[in-house]
């Protein structure tokens, strides 16, 4: 694939997110035609607050997804027709926002600033030496003066506001013409309707939050490319670039673990119940190692143990990337292989249940093979358990990575990850002034969508496992 | 009945809250809150200091890295130490009566003058006469059951379990005692270098010098292979090349002319050990409490290390039995004015006590120090700004944050280089070719590292244009003129345009490897990882990227990064060297060729070799400090120049800072032993501790208020709705 | 019962030698003991030879698992896996790779680890019991809802947010606790007090959500209906009925963290410089000193195991029906 001059160049970790994507899709067909699955969800549809973090959560999905589509750019190459492409990897999220990527300041400069946050020292045209704030390189540089930042500012602001009004309204005249269309009423009293929130679904929750969503992007498009909204790193990167790097990030380890708690925890689990006896008892034993070893060890211990793997090998990993790469691929898979026992212990209960009921008994009894009763009878009756524990283990995934990146033993340090920015902002927190930028990024995007996931995942859970309640 | 439980409950919440209310006031009065220490310690005469990583060893014969020297150069006496205010360092006797000087003799034995060519010297050797009268530190091994007979009948050298029951840290022995130090100590602890069970980091050095040294040590190794865990009392097998002349003197004789020889004798590893203090050592349940001589050392210097607990705390203090030593009553010009003589001639140490905290964070220590609670303390890259200005000239500056607090800095350029380094064994950076040489050279153009020093290191540092750092000889202001030209009588780098001509000029146009199409991909192996790491990594491949080259980072743990540079492995590395002792060999030999990585496991980490440098080299180790010398290391320094195995680097400055009651600090880089010579006054301390740590009390009572106005409601709607639940209760507790 | 705790011992045994053979792979795959060697020798000036004579100093000379030099028994005992390993069994813990003695310092640290743990662990059941029967007792109304969703952003936030905004806030800005540091008896309260607050509100969140959720779970039963429909006020309801039926799965709750609470919370230890357990396996880790996680990691099992056990005995205690068999 070669089109633009980019050539398609997926990572591993990139070939699973899409994985992910399309199983995502098949499930959500599959629910569609399964009363017991597709009811439940109807009921998360419903609710304001559940669909209101789901929007925000798509906006992450849609950030990440970009994120995870790895080009090549062609090189250029004088009196030569080869066709050479760079060895390094970019995102589509990294073309589109170029002008970040590229806007690297030298040092530290704080959000909108658009002087150095540090002094340094600058040498005089008449040799003498001067200690001072020097101008950015590209914060703020269309300004002629200091003096002109806030007007600016506010104009530019002023102007993303009038524009995400008037998206607004379009979309509520456009969402309430198709309604009213639907529910066959006037467009008058559609309105009111829509006003009131009286709808099987939540839309004036939705057009809410889609509001919000598009006045914060449309702000910072109009800003971004001018200033450092969120201020720049150490070595002069864009922090807003970086949070929106991090997602990625986040998203595969919470989202990929589960891919590899799946197999264990679901063909064990199921089979320990089921077939009870000397299964049983291996499966039992397994885990209750397996769980006995103190978590963080065991995470410390393999990831150490891939360093050695990925050293011997490095002939395999050709960029930066591509390592970085390998080694989040195999966080994953450890924090699978020590996450699945939680979930494996649930099927294994719900297994012994279920093999009891009588239509299981018999269909024993009547000889049916022990695969078709695990994949007819038993594998749809636990799926409800296989998504909440999901989507639960989802938040508590993407926090352990930040506490790992602190023990050393997260994703690799030349990753952008929320984890390595809390870590490496640990140190500016010393410094005086305060920088204190990096940290709240970190913060505000990472508790978004932490936030967003659990309150989603709590009403997934109140919807397919009603006891709670 | 649950009623009353849950008022029980309110009201024991209120008198919770009260209490801790009245605490609060209560504490007003007393000291500061956030002081770490007991505030009884506060008139007390100690300094207050902090240690990032327990020290693995503070055995003499082990301890090598800073944090270990600093406890164990405050406790231990070698023969020799470096004037604390003369520069550039010199040596004197510490121990000793006088600094020795070395005889040689040829093969025939005969004495040769101390120019003598290092071929003709058969052996070196060094009689070295101590001060009497010096006594050891208290100790519970020197302790005797009958104390006036002379007989071997130590209280403490054969312990029962009942006794060892009692022991919990050393300072359980009841009894303790003294001895006074003798020449057999010296030698006793030379002997140690050699066992085999203690791992003396510089054995394998040694053993190319001091006369019989590595037999010595098959000789214990063959003992040890009868008995394993048996003591072995080292008196009883001679060591040719070190010997006991008399009571206070002893003689070291080496097998070659090393000049550089007597600058070890002012380190630990030269530091006397009494074969009493071995002994007691050695029994095996001492070993289980963690009493050994790594963690309780012994010696008679003027501090002894009395509290060790290496997970939280380590106190030296006031040795009762040192001898007292005056402190010294001339230094450089502008000592006096520095107030560094004030105390001239007056008897050492000043301070009590020394405590030393476990800190391994950067924030809390530098946080702490500002408060006061530490007396001292680094500037770290993160809060350069805070403290340090550089004025117009250059000069570094105090911000006036710091110096209304009182405080003062202390600059100077380390004996250290940092270096990057290519591997010459590599078959794409390394090699003796054109090619490559050219690669290296455009490399060593586009890496600035004036910008290296002056993100990562604030300026503190500079840039390096040989391996010699300022304040050791042979070190000259001149330019490398490969990477930099003089423009205006500056140093200035190369132009990035230079760098890629330099590039055409290889064959590697562009980033191009043009004799295959690829593009050229460079490796940067690295040990280091982490937040910190991650800034530096992204600026190596900046600066590659500025000559269109791809710099891979191959990170790794320590370990394998070892075994690589071992392997001679590793492509481009950084490294970095602190030198022993302040003399040019100790860094020229970093290229000495036979000293090399790969292989023979040398320092020589680029693995450079180089026929002509290794010849000057030999040459130039041996010849005394003067013009001759300077010339053979300017024509070294140019070999090594057009060759560059090396980014030079830089060569790093140290900026410490110190509160005013600190008085008597002097940067000595290379010495250790100076915690003696500082003085502290604690009046002026305990003022400033006070003004700098009155507690911010309004938000705790803010909480409080807080608190209170969300019970209250709370409270209130339980009540309306307990009546309501006693109304009508079947139609509440349905499920939502 | 007492046979079925001897039982539950016995069962433990396969698992410990399990958790053993796994650490014991994953050690010595990572790292050979020569390199172990290097990093405590070193880098200046090492040789072979140094490195051969640590390892045999500490025993790493000895082939892996088994010894074709030795005769009889020895083949299984002159090995690595049975000095460094084998010997876990009877806590012989044997000697750090720096020479210190673990034994010893595991019973030094265990103390400070204990001083956060058990003030964390009693005070955080009774705020999260509290606000959990407030929740349930105001169940479906605002309060709840505010309560839910004021639980939800606590736990959303990340443990290292308190702790970085603790240390800032409270140690530097306000001077009300030293920034870090520890000291042995009543003294050590004023550095215990902020890593407790900070755990307390970082636990207060999740803690709450799942207490709530076994509450409701209770009140939504019979017998609690029955208790209404008789008449009895809700709030004796909730602590006569509800709290006592609740207590099995907050004691499986409680027990369960006991191994985590002894080991230390690893990141809080080490931001506040607290010499316990927490920091030691840090520290471990960083030095890459195998024999302390080793022997961390099979004490955390043992621990784990224990923890099991004493949930199912505490079954019994608050809960007469339950019988072990």
């Amino acid at each position: 694939m070669n089109a633009f001059g980019y050539q398609f160049a997926p990572l591993w970790t990139d070939w699973l997110v899409y994985f992910l994507v399309f199983s995502g899709i098949g499930f959500f067909l599959y629910a569609r035609r399964h009363e017991h699955l597709a009811r439940p969800w109807r009921q998360v549809v419903r609710r304001p607050l559940a669909m209101s973090a789901a929007l925000v959560l798509l906006v992450y999905i849609a950030i990440g997804l970009a994120d995870s589509i790895h080009l090549q750019k062609q090189r250029v190459i004088a009196n030569s027709d080869a066709v050479i492409f760079s060895s390094e990897k970019i995102s589509l999220l990294d073309i589109v926002l170029t002008t970040l990527r590229v806007q690297e300041e030298k040092t530290y400069s704080a959000p909108f600033a658009i002087q150095s946050y540090a002094k340094e020292t600058i040498e005089l045209p008449d040799g003498g030496i001067v200690r001072e704030f020097p101008r950015l390189v590209y914060g703020g540089i269309h300004l002629d003066q200091a003096s002109d930042k806030t007007a600016d500012i506010v104009a530019k602001t002023i102007r993303a506001i009038a524009e995400s009004v008037a998206i607004f309204v379009l979309l509520i005249v456009i969402l309430n013409f198709f309604l009213a269309r639907y529910y066959q009423n006037s467009f008058g009293r559609q309105l009111n309707l829509l006003k009131l929130g009286d709808a099987d679904l939540p839309w004036r929750s939705l057009l809410l939050m889609g509001f919000v969503l598009t006045l914060v992007g449309l702000v910072l498009i109009r800003l971004a490319p001018y200033y450092h909204v969120l201020g720049t790193d150490k070595v002069g990167k864009d922090v807003l670039y970086l949070s929106l790097k991090s997602i990625r990030t986040g998203l595969v380890i919470g989202s990929l673990t589960t891919l590899f708690v799946l197999p264990f925890a679901l063909s064990l689990g199921i089979m320990a119940g089921y077939f009870r006896g000397r299964v049983d008892d291996v499966i039992q034993y397994l885990y209750t190692t397996l769980s006995s070893i103190p978590g963080v060890l065991l995470i410390a211990a393999s990831v150490l143990m891939i360093d050695v793997y990925i050293q011997n090998n490095a002939e395999q990993f050709a960029t930066i990337a591509d390592r970085a790469d390998a080694r989040l691929l195999f966080l994953c898979l450890i924090l699978g292989i020590t996450g699945w026992v939680g979930l494996c212990r649930l099927l294994r209960g719900e297994a012994l249940k279920l093999r009891e009921i009588d239509y299981i008994q018999a269909s024993q009894a009547f000889g049916v093979s022990h695969t078709r009763i695990l994949s007819r009878h038993i594998l749809p009756n636990v799926m409800h358990i296989i998504l909440i524990t999901l989507v639960l283990d989802f938040s508590g995934l993407v926090l352990a990575e930040a506490v790992l990146s602190y023990i050393g033993v997260g994703v690799d340090p030349s990753m952008i990850s929320w984890g390595n920015m809390i870590n490496g902002a640990r140190l500016e927190m010393a410094r005086e002034p305060v920088v204190w930028w990096s940290l709240v990024a970190a913060f505000i995007f990472m508790f978004l969508l932490v936030l967003c996931a659990n309150l989603f995942a709590d009403s997934v859970r109140d919807a397919f496992d009603p006891r709670a309640y | 009945m649950a009623q009353p439980a849950l008022k029980g409950f309110l009201r024991v919440l209120s008198t919770l809250c009260c209490v801790i209310a009245a605490g609060l006031i209560s504490a007003c009065e007393m000291q500061q809150w956030n002081n770490p220490y007991l505030s009884a310690e506060s008139d007390e005469n100690i300094l207050y200091s902090s240690f990032a990583a327990r020290p693995k060893h503070l055995d003499p014969a082990q301890s090598y890295s800073s944090n270990e020297v600093q406890f164990t150069a405050q406790i231990y006496e070698p023969p020799l130490q470096y004037h604390y205010l003369k520069r550039p360092y010199q040596l004197e006797p510490l121990a000793a009566e006088s600094v020795p000087v070395a005889v040689y003799y040829d093969a025939d034995g005969n004495v040769l003058d101390d120019n003598a060519d290092a071929g003709l010297v058969a052996k070196s050797v060094y009689e070295i006469k101590i001060k009497p009268g010096i006594q050891y530190q208290p100790h519970p091994a020197f302790s005797r059951t009958n104390p006036d007979s002379n007989d071997d009948t130590f209280s403490y050298h054969a312990l029962s379990q009942d006794q060892l029951d009692e022991i919990d840290v050393l300072g359980d022995f009841a009894q303790t005692d003294s001895r006074e130090l003798i020449a057999a100590d010296y030698v006793y602890q030379i002997k140690r270098l050699a066992h085999p069970k203690i791992h003396s980091p510089i054995f394998g050095l040694m053993i190319e010098y001091i006369d019989g040294l590595l037999d010595y040590s098959k000789v214990l190794g063959k003992q040890l292979e009868s008995d394993e865990k048996a003591w072995i009392d080292l008196r009883e097998h001679a060591l040719s090349g070190v010997e006991v002349v008399d009571r206070y003197t002893y003689r070291i004789t080496l097998k070659t002319k090393y000049p550089q020889f007597k600058y070890w004798l002012a380190m630990p590893f030269f530091a006397p050990i009494p074969w009493e203090v071995d002994r007691f050592y050695a029994q095996p349940g001492l070993t289980k409490k963690n009493i050994t001589l790594d963690w309780y050392p012994v010696g008679t210097g003027p501090y002894m290390l009395t509290v060790n607990n290496p997970n939280r705390q380590m106190i030296l203090e006031r040795n009762p039995s040192f001898r007292g030593e005056a402190y010294p009553n001339e230094g450089e010009p502008g000592d006096e004015a520095a107030g560094l003589l004030v105390d001239a001639g007056k008897t050492m140490p000043f301070i009590d006590k020394v405590v030393f905290s476990l800190e391994k964070e950067q924030i809390p220590y530098w946080n702490k120090f500002l408060q006061g609670y530490y007396d001292s303390s680094g500037v770290g890259s993160d809060s350069f700004d805070q403290a340090v200005n550089i004025s117009g000239g250059g000069d570094a500056t105090l911000t006036a944050e710091m110096t209304d607090r009182g405080i003062s800095l202390l600059t100077t350029v380390a004996t250290s280089t940092y270096y990057g380094g290519f591997n010459m064994l590599d078959p794409v950076i390394g090699g003796y070719g054109e090619r490559a040489e050219l690669l290296r050279r455009a490399i060593a153009i586009a890496l600035d590292y004036e910008e290296f020093i002056s993100i990562f290191n604030n300026g503190r540092g500079i840039p390096g244009q040989g391996p010699i750092p300022p304040g050791i000889f042979g070190y000259e202001e001149g330019i490398n003129p490969y990477v930099y030209d003089m423009v205006d009588g500056r140093p200035q780098r190369k132009s990035i345009a230079e760098a890629r001509a330099l590039l055409v000029k290889a064959g590697y146009a562009d980033g191009i490897d043009q004799s295959t199409g690829e593009p050229l991909l460079l490796y940067y192996d690295t040990a280091a990882v982490g937040p910190a790491a991650k800034a530096t990594l992204d600026w190596w491949r900046k600066q590659f990227k500025k000559i269109n080259i791809q710099l891979v980072i191959r990170s790794t743990d320590y370990n394998r990064f070892q075994q690589k540079m071992r392997d001679g492995k590793a492509q481009i590395f950084s490294w970095g060297w602190n030198a022993d002792y302040p003399d040019p060999e100790n860094f020229l030999f970093l290229l000495y060729g036979p000293n090399k990585k790969a292989q023979l496991n040398g320092e020589n980490a680029a693995n450079y070799v180089n026929k002509e440098f290794d010849h000057l080299y030999e040459s130039m180790k041996n010849l005394p400090n003067g013009p001759e010398r300077a010339s053979v290391i300017k024509k070294m320094i140019d070999i090594a120049r057009k060759d560059g195995p090396w980014l030079w680097g830089f060569h790093p400055k140290v900026f410490s800072l110190q509160h005013e009651w600190l008085k008597n600090t002097k940067p000595a880089d290379v010495a250790n032993n100076t915690l003696k010579y500082k003085r502290v006054d604690q009046v002026a301390r305990d003022a400033r501790r006070a003004e700098w740590n009155q507690p911010v009390l309004w938000p705790l009572y803010l909480i409080i208020v807080a608190l209170v106005a969300l019970i209250t409601p709370a409270f209130i709607a339980y009540k309306q709705r307990q009546r309501a639940s006693a109304i009508s209760n079947s139609t509440i507790g349905k499920p939502a | 019962m007492l046979a079925y705790i001897i039982r539950r011992l016995l069962y433990a045994i396969p698992i410990l030698i399990g958790v053993n053979l796994i650490t014991f792979a994953l050690f010595f795959v990572v790292n050979t003991p020569d390199d172990v060697a290097r990093v405590h020798l070193g880098d200046k000036y090492l040789n072979e030879e140094a490195v051969a004579n640590w390892k045999a100093a500490r025993g790493y000379d000895k082939p892996l698992i088994y010894n074709p030099g030795a005769s009889g028994f020895d083949k299984f005992q002159q090995t690595i896996f049975f000095e460094k390993s084998a010997k876990l069994f009877v806590f012989d813990f044997g000697a750090a790779d720096d020479g210190r003695d673990i034994g010893y310092d595991i019973r030094q640290r265990m103390w400070p680890s204990l001083a956060i743990a058990i003030p964390s662990l009693i005070i955080g059941l009774l705020i999260n019991v509290t606000v959990a029967m407030m929740l349930a007792f105001f169940r479906a109304s605002y309060i709840d809802i505010v309560g839910v969703i004021a639980g939800v952003t606590l736990m959303s936030i990340s443990s290292m947010f308190y702790i970085i905004g603790g240390q800032y806030l409270i140690s530097k800005s306000l001077h009300l606790v030293p920034i870090s540091g520890y000291d042995e008896g009543l003294s050590a309260i004023k550095f215990l007090v902020l890593p407790i607050i900070v755990g307390l509100i970082g636990g207060i969140g999740s803690g709450t959500r799942w207490y709530r959720t076994i509450f409701l779970e209770e009140i939504n039963r019979d017998y609690v209906r029955t208790a209404r429909a008789k008449g009895l006020f809700e709030s004796i309801v909730l602590f006569k009925h509800v709290l006592k039926n609740a207590m099995i799965p907050i004691l499986t709750g409680v027990v369960v963290i006991l191994p985590i609470l002894f080991m230390g919370s690893l990141v809080t230890e080490s931001f506040f410089g607290i010499p316990g357990l927490g920091s030691y396996v840090i520290d471990a880790i960083q030095a890459q000193d195998f024999a302390i996680v080793r022997a961390m990691v099979f004490l955390g099992s043992v621990l784990y195991i224990v923890g099991l056990i004493l949930t199912d005995i505490s079954y019994t205690l608050v809960d007469p029906r339950v019988r072990l068999s």
